[in-house]
């Protein structure tokens, strides 16, 4: 008798654990810039080489960047919700376009709509590996201090949006 | 119209099923011969259900029928034929209808088999068939209501694409198109040892040792044959991995591999038992219970790869709907198995046979406890992350140093206990006589573990004893052919059945420990002129240039191993996904393979980066593989004689 309680508890057990482990995302990964300040870099943008972006230029504002490119799939996914948060006006969204090519890049954003305030382009994947990506597209929340707040890995979807990226950006934009 | 036909049959299918799993047993509990007698009829129309639903998905890719959102999320109108076809289960909707259509397979050449009147086995009581045919029907029941509620890859797309997004480049490899079947023929195939188990244990007289016996005579084959496809489709799955990803690698401690080779474990272990519990009555208890842990592992594992519980380079989209499906099947699946073998399995105390401690069935126990401890650890590796999780401690990865850490130390007692396992009599403490037999292999295997190693780069022990084991395995077993037949003796294809299988695992261990010990891995950059020494031989770059491939473009290398070796690995670029793949270009020979993968131009003076691998012995792995499965084979197709 004891030996089949045993049994069965272990079962229950085990089967709790995965109707838990149902609800939590895989994809969701904890990334050690959580509350260090942004890598620093300096890149020229998609528009125009001329000119260049940093994230020194926007310390004293909360913005988003968004590590995105024309060959990857994912990207077009999430792109309503992009452009979603642009029209929203909340904060400045600055894409970064990894390891791409300038026509091609240029061509999607045409197609696709431009959700970016700026896009930057990251030709080597030099600031992608700075900024510790590896997938794309992938999402970073930078607050005034230049410290990075959050960070999503792989599309983002409206429930995100609404859930957790907006009442962060309200938060961190209180004065 | 034809996907809707598709859809049409899928629902017949789900009936039908459900009506060889509810009349069947019902019929033999209430003795209604009427409704014993439909479970082959049924189970016929079942599966003629099934090929048509599956051929009418096959149709809509071959077709290019774009209305279909399946067809056109994992299938192109450039793609060649064969990966069209391949397409068909490139994806989970098509993955599932495709484990249906093995499980309606497996359950017609049971029906079909168990009809027939075999000389050498033991006749197959009517009403025990159907409740084997019964439990498979639920089964297919359960697994169609999860297509047809959560899953239906029939569905429209309307309007209709004008073409699809492609089949994942990486699954366009000859590999993909066998991989999965193969696979899933394993997984499935365990439901029919998992539905003998059931039925004697719903049996009035479960508990009869002449039962026992008799169950694992007719269950083996069947396992047997489970168990060489799933040995086949791993052993595809790492070559696979190891040709068409570009990384050289054939094995990652991956949630989806092991989820695969869990029920190898588990079922190689159930195999020697039924052996045991065949020809000597023992472990009945053990065998019913491996019947259902093997299969049960079947189900988890198809639970984590199709609910996307667990993060993984198979990864395929998360739907919590989907999840939950499943997991309230292996619930009920699991939970009702448990209950039953609780209640009516063999009592140990009742039948319990002493053993004693060098016999045949000694070594087979010791064997079956050390590979289920392995199976336990590749268990614990692989839900320890989604625990950590689902507690809130932390997120987690479990990778090869911990798999390599705990299932090496499992593994290599397991190798050295076939020796004397395979020596040892049924039922005799022989002591003295094993020791006689073993001191000649021991003799020629110790020194030749010892200074092998020196044949590559340098000594080390794990070498050593990786070869020690390897040897060891192949020694016993070959003086074992060589005494048989010098006593005149003609074993049956089940002994040359284990006797290649055996030497397939030691073809294995070696292979593995070679590799693992003495591969190289060199990153570098060469401007097309320049060469590089790998495995002894110069490797002279001689450029890169564009081809053109039926659905991509490509950037192909040009290398000259040696003196006349050609070596053409290439960077292909597929137009409808973007993404570049490399596909590795590799030198084999018995010892050694030279792989060379492309990666990124750099500069103007054409200069390349490259990955350039030697690996040695790679090859016996998959020779192994392969020898492990023929083994099976062999077993499988020779009878046994009544016991």
């Amino acid at each position: 008798m004891k030996q089949r309680l045993i049994v069965v508890a272990l079962l229950l057990g085990l089967f709790a654990m995965l109707a838990l482990g149902l609800r939590k995302d895989p994809h969701e990964i904890p990334s050690p810039f959580i509350g260090k300040t942004a890598p620093d870099f300096r890149r020229p943008l998609l528009t125009d080489p001329q000119r260049s972006f940093s994230p020194a230029d926007l310390k004293g504002q909360v913005w988003l960047l968004n590590v995105w490119a024309s060959w990857c799939s994912a990207c077009r996914e999430e792109h309503p919700a992009l452009l979603e948060l642009s029209r929203r006006r909340v904060l400045p969204v600055v894409g970064l376009d990894y390891k791409d090519e300038t026509a091609a890049a240029k061509e999607w954003l045409q197609q696709q709509g431009n959700p970016y305030g700026t896009v930057v382009v990251d030709p080597d994947g030099k600031v992608g590996i700075d900024w510790g990506v590896y997938g794309v597209p992938e999402t970073f929340l930078i607050d005034r201090q230049g410290i990075v707040r959050y960070k999503h890995t792989g599309p983002l979807t409206a429930d995100v949006l609404e859930t957790r990226l907006l009442p962060l950006i309200a938060e961190l934009n209180k004065p | 119209m034809i996907p809707e036909l598709g859809l049409l049959a899928l629902i017949a299918a789900f009936w039908t099923a459900l009506a060889q799993g509810v009349l069947p047993l019902l019929g033999v509990r209430r003795q209604r011969p009427e409704w014993i007698a439909l479970a082959r009829p049924a189970c016929a129309l079942q599966t003629l259900f099934t090929v048509i639903a599956f051929a009418c998905l096959t149709w809509a890719f071959i077709a290019d029928d774009f209305s279909v959102a399946y067809v056109t999320r994992h299938s192109h109108d450039a793609l060649p034929l064969i990966y069209k076809i391949g397409a068909v289960w490139g994806g989970h909707e098509g993955s599932l209808l495709l484990w249906v259509l093995e499980l309606a397979g497996w359950s017609l050449a049971l029906a079909v088999v168990s009809a027939r009147h075999s000389p050498r086995r033991i006749a197959l009581p009517a009403a025990l068939a159907a409740r084997v045919l019964g439990v498979l029907g639920l089964l297919s029941a359960g697994f169609t209501a999860f297509i047809l509620l959560t899953s239906n890859p029939f569905l429209r797309l309307l309007p209709a694409a004008e073409s699809g997004r492609d089949l994942n480049p990486l699954l366009q490899d000859p590999g993909l198109v066998f991989h999965p079947p193969m696979l899933y023929m394993g997984y499935v195939g365990f439901a029919v040892a998992y539905a003998f188990a059931m039925a004697v244990l719903m049996d009035e007289d479960s508990r009869s040792p002449s039962l026992q016996q008799a169950w694992a005579d007719w269950a083996r084959p069947w396992t047997l044959a489970a168990w060489l496809f799933l040995t086949l489709g791993i052993g595809l799955g790492a070559w696979w991995a190891y040709n068409e990803l570009g990384w050289g690698g054939w094995w990652f401690w991956d949630p989806v591999e092991n989820a695969s080779f869990m029920p190898w474990l588990a079922g190689t272990a159930l195999l020697h038992s039924l052996a045991a519990t065949n020809k000597r009555g023992q472990f009945p208890r053990w065998s019913l219970f491996l019947a259902i842990v093997c299969f049960s592992l079947s189900l988890l594992g198809t639970f984590l790869v199709r609910s996307g519980i667990l993060s993984s380079v198979h990864a395929f989209a998360t739907d919590p709907k989907r999840g939950i499906f499943i997991l309230g099947f292996l619930a009920t699946v699991i939970g009702s198995s448990t209950l039953l073998f609780l209640a009516r399995a063999p009592r140990n105390e009742e039948d319990a046979k002493p053993v004693a401690l060098l016999s045949r069935e000694a070594m087979l126990l010791l064997n079956n406890l050390l590979l289920l401890a392995a199976c336990a650890s590749v268990l614990l590796g692989t839900l320890y992350p989604l625990a950590l999780d689902v507690l809130g401690i932390g997120k987690i990865s479990v990778g090869p140093p911990y798999f390599n850490a705990v299932f090496v130390p499992l593994i290599l007692p397991i190798c050295l206990l076939m020796g004397p396992g395979f020596l040892a009599r049924w039922g005799h403490n022989e002591a003295a006589r094993l020791l006689r037999q073993l001191t000649l292999p021991l003799g020629l295997c110790l020194p030749a573990a010892l200074l092998l190693p020196l044949a590559w780069s340098s000594w080390h022990l794990g070498a050593s004893l990786g070869l020690f084991a390897a040897l060891w395995i192949a020694a016993t077993h070959l003086q074992q052919i060589i005494l048989r037949l010098s006593q005149g003796q003609r074993p049956g294809r089940p002994w040359w059945g284990m006797q290649l299988a055996h030497l397939g695992l030691a073809l294995c261990v070696a292979g593995i420990t070679v590799v693992k010990t003495y591969e190289t891995e060199d990153d570098i950059k060469l401007v097309p002129g320049q060469f590089v020494q790998v495995g002894g031989l110069p490797l002279h770059f001689l450029g890169v240039s564009a081809v053109d491939g039926p659905n991509y473009q490509a950037q192909r290398g040009d290398f000259l191993l040696g003196e006349q070796r050609r070596i053409q690995p290439e960077k292909r670029q597929y137009p409808s996904s973007a993404m570049p793949m490399t596909e590795a270009a590799i030198d084999s020979t018995p010892l050694r393979d030279i792989y060379v993968s492309l990666g990124e131009a750099v500069g103007d003076d054409g200069a390349w980066t490259l990955r350039v691998y030697y690996k040695p012995l790679i090859g016996w792995l998959w020779a192994g593989a392969l020898c492990m499965a023929l083994g099976a084979l062999l077993a499988a197709s020779g009878g046994r004689r009544k016991p």
